[in-house]
């Protein structure tokens, strides 16, 4: 028996997995509330008190821990064009892990500094140009951050021609250089900047947050819980030498203030007849929606939606949805419990929720006639051939509908243009499990793999 | 250490940026791929946006980029219409002044080229080609305008 303890640091929930390495065997998981305000050892002990009443006394042989406590990693992104390097910056720190709290495009003004200085990133992605493109406005804005003073590290990371003298800018800051996230029109080059923020977040974020007095004891947080569920999400889907994963996949994690979502496949137009336009999109893509949640973010969904749709859905009255939405808004920790009108409201807000994080996060296609003939215009990632959903987080997988849910991920006639996996099944993470293999994957990643597939199967549709 | 000096040296004498594509709903994509071989092999730095261009991805490339000028094909017939406003535009996003160079089927049927080119220059354009014309007359007309040859 090798035992490996995983822990996921949570905004609310302290979550934990133990796993037998060598019977590759889950022994059990365990949650426990955790709040901002107390020290999150006081969560950890409930949760291994609760972890050691499943299971019994256990040792283990190492342990490891992802977190998206105290806020998460919030960072704030300024780039030039918003289409260009603005959605390179973006991309690349949704892809780390990062809550995106602030976009930023052009030339920062003083209204802007003092909007950044209200946001209080962790790290702050300075972007702009292609290289031997534009540089006013990245100095600018380095000119522009330089005079704010900021106490949150800077990662510059635009045309290279300007890196110098943006070092330069920010002397005495704390800022490191990274090669440019979009070196030439149409490329991108996330991944080294990615490396960086990791290590920021590794060396001086868990620190301020208090997060390593309950690490002391255990080993090193590792990364941020979003970024070990691309992991997993990853590893799932391309295995690994020895073993074969399950091919493309979306994935999807609907929570109580933002609603996740990955899609870890090629997304590039099939046929010749088909234009792409737009920055090509990475292969593992993450997007984060702020405003789609079943609770702190239920407007989002009733406006995307609609009261309408939700009570078609939902077979409720629209009056009733209407009230029913403002209670649950009153009472954030009110949950269905058995409760058969708030089951079939949660059920239509779930839905409405994965159809549209999963249409933003999509790629698009439109017919449009040339002179020679029909043509076809992609943007974003074509997922259509995608034959995997996978269902994740305390939203979806607590909910005895969760597949039924999940199917609004996928491709509408009703919405031709918008690119959803046309024929996937769906397979749900019942014991919450993607980001605790996240972890396990950096050092045993045959074996989390298995463990995945056996635990994701499991519940399958086919 | 070697390939750096070698980019500052090149940085020293930057190369002049073209932004190249074919606009509107146009794919006719030979061209297109002719001409950023000619203008690469001529010494420009070329990002080439391909086919079905609309004005706003040329403006977007060229500012990133910092472009020395943008170069328009079309090839289909519309491209007046295509064309229209993209000065206006231009002006707007801060690239006033940035020279268009446009050239092909740029009109449909037969009509005078003079006639044509001077609806052109009317809309803001520096230079418009007849079809037919060769990539070097267009290059000699891009370093003209970009006084590359001045010392």
């Amino acid at each position: 028996m090798k035992n490996v303890l995983l822990i996921d640091f949570g905004s609310t929930y302290t979550k934990l997995t133990a796993v037998d390495v060598e019977a590759e065997v889950i022994l059990g998981t365990a949650a426990s509330f955790t709040t901002v305000e107390t020290d999150i050892n006081d969560g950890l002990s409930a949760a291994m008190a609760e972890l050691k009443s499943e299971i019994g006394e256990i040792s283990f042989d190492a342990t490891y821990a992802c977190s998206s406590a105290a806020g998460g990693l919030r960072m704030v992104t300024s780039g030039l064009v918003p289409e260009l390097t603005g959605e390179a910056a973006r991309l690349a720190s949704l892809g780390a892990g990062a809550k995106v709290v602030g976009v930023y495009a052009f030339m920062l003004t003083e209204d802007d500094v003092e909007a950044i200085r209200g946001e209080k990133p962790d790290i702050l992605l300075l972007v702009g140009g292609t290289d031997g493109g534009n540089t006013d406005c990245i100095l600018h804005n380095a000119r522009m951050i330089a005079e704010m003073k900021p106490d949150f590290p800077i990662i510059v990371a635009g045309n290279r021609n300007a890196k110098s003298e943006c070092m330069r800018l920010l002397s005495g800051l704390e800022a490191y250089a990274c090669p440019n996230v979009m070196p030439k029109f149409g490329t991108l080059d996330i991944d080294p900047t990615q490396k960086q923020i990791r290590e920021i977040f590794l060396n001086r974020i868990i620190k301020a947050k208090g997060l390593s007095r309950a690490t002391e004891l255990l080993s090193d947080i590792m990364m941020p819980t979003p970024s070990a569920v691309l992991k997993a999400m990853e590893l799932l889907a391309k295995g690994t030498k020895t073993e074969d994963g399950i091919g493309d996949l979306v994935a999807v994690d609907v929570g109580g203030a933002t609603t996740d979502v990955y899609s870890i496949a090629d997304g590039m137009p099939e046929q010749m007849n088909t234009v792409y336009k737009g920055l090509p999109e990475p292969y593992s893509k993450r997007t984060v929606e702020g405003d789609i949640g079943m609770r702190y973010s239920i407007d989002g969904i009733v406006a995307a939606a609609g009261v309408d749709t939700l009570s078609k859905i939902s077979g409720l009255s629209e009056e009733r949805v209407a009230e029913l939405v403002e209670a649950v808004k009153a009472d954030k920790e009110r949950v269905p419990d058995g409760e058969d009108e708030l089951e079939r409201l949660d059920f239509a807000l779930a839905a409405s929720a994965v159809r549209e994080a999963v249409r933003r996060h999509a790629g698009t296609i439109a017919e449009t006639y040339t002179m020679m003939g029909l043509t076809y215009v992609q943007e974003g990632k074509n997922l259509t051939r995608v034959k995997r959903i996978v269902v994740t987080g305390g939203s979806l997988i607590h909910s005895s509908r969760a597949e039924e849910i999940a199917a609004y991920a996928r491709f509408s006639p009703a919405d031709p243009t918008s690119l959803r996996p046309k024929e996937a099944s769906v397979l749900v993470d019942k014991r919450y499990i993607m980001a605790a293999m996240g972890l396990l994957s950096t050092y045993y990643p045959d074996v989390a793999l298995r463990i995945m597939k056996k635990e994701l199967y499991n519940g399958a549709t086919e | 250490m070697q390939a750096y000096r070698m980019e500052f040296i090149m940085e020293e004498k930057r190369k002049k940026v073209l932004v190249i594509g074919v606009i509107g709903a146009d794919v006719h994509a030979v061209g297109n791929k002719i001409l950023y071989h000619a203008f690469t092999q001529a010494g420009f730095e070329v990002v080439n946006l391909g086919v079905m261009v609309s004005q706003e991805e040329y403006i977007a490339a060229a500012i990133e980029s910092d472009a020395d000028a943008i170069v328009v094909s079309s090839l289909y017939g519309q491209g007046e219409l295509d064309c229209r406003g993209m000065r206006e535009k231009c002006d707007e996003a801060g690239l006033a002044g940035i020279p268009l160079v446009v050239g092909g089927n740029i009109v449909i049927g037969k009509q005078r080229f003079e006639d044509v080119e001077k609806r052109f220059r009317a809309m803001g354009f520096d230079r418009a080609f007849p079809p037919g014309t060769a990539p070097e007359t267009t290059i000699e007309a891009l370093r003209e305008l970009l006084h590359m040859d001045e010392k």
